[in-house]
């Protein structure tokens, strides 16, 4: 599992390389926190160009993110999102609060 | 309905088993040619189930999850069985967006996941004797 980061415009670039599930939930979870945390952006995109795999542990993760972002007045986006994210995306009702863009430079426009 | 074929496996309720146990329902029912989706929606059911086995069955302590996976014809049946706390309140459980443990930042959807993408889930569970979630599902024709 490998979380990287961009800061482009205020806006954190959040690069999840790997499956996301229970197991690597906490580390994704603790590294997005520690860069919030560190760069204080006002928005985030998660680029998921690189998530083959995501259940709902995944959703938990995503949605208690976008509450930290939005908590600070912010918004949250998704770029690169394969089918079967988008699956699990849909059934969980994300597309209500978080936007998925086609790619880096839309998302980066839009929020 | 005459079974093609059956596999049984058994993990240590780990959470590094997860990717490994859906790893090899995907591999053994790969047989049956399936969709992408259709494969896709099997392996996140499982994570589901078994993820369920860990976080709720045993609390993540240590205890053993069995899985046994059956072919009949294009169906498969797979069935995930714990041997931990249980589930109080089965209905209460399948409910969208309920968790039992809100403090872990749960999304409360793993049997709404389940259902979605099976074509039927049944669960049986007795309080201190442990959970059994069958997940079954047909492949269309190929």
């Amino acid at each position: 599992m490998n979380v990287g980061f961009d800061f482009i415009n205020n806006k954190l670039l959040i690069r999840i390389d790997g499956d996301i599930d229970h197991h690597t939930c906490d580390e994704i979870r603790s590294r997005i926190d520690n860069e919030i945390m560190r760069r204080n952006p006002k928005n985030i995109i998660f680029d998921m160009k690189n998530v083959n795999f995501m259940d709902s542990s995944g959703i938990g993760v995503i949605i208690g993110r976008y509450k930290l972002i939005i908590d600070k007045g912010g918004l949250a986006a998704m770029i690169n999102v394969k089918p079967p994210i988008k699956r699990v995306y849909d059934i969980c009702g994300l597309k209500k609060i978080i936007p998925i863009y086609e790619n880096e430079n839309q998302a980066i426009q839009k929020i | 309905m005459r079974i093609d074929n059956e596999m049984k496996l058994e993990f240590l309720s780990k959470s590094q088993n997860e990717s490994f146990a859906r790893s090899v329902v995907a591999a053994f029912i790969a047989q049956l040619d399936p969709t992408i989706d259709e494969l896709a929606d099997v392996k996140t059911a499982v994570s589901e189930a078994v993820t369920n086995a860990i976080i709720h069955g045993y609390e993540c302590q240590n205890g053993h999850v069995t899985i046994v996976s059956k072919i009949m014809g294009r169906t498969v049946e797979i069935e995930i069985k714990d041997y931990g706390k249980g589930i109080e309140n089965i209905d209460l459980a399948r409910q969208p967006l309920y968790t039992s443990k809100p403090e872990l930042e749960r999304s409360g959807m793993g049997f709404t996941v389940m259902e979605t993408f099976m074509d039927n889930v049944e669960v049986d569970s007795q309080p201190g004797m442990g959970t059994t979630i069958r997940l079954i599902k047909t492949f269309k024709s190929m």
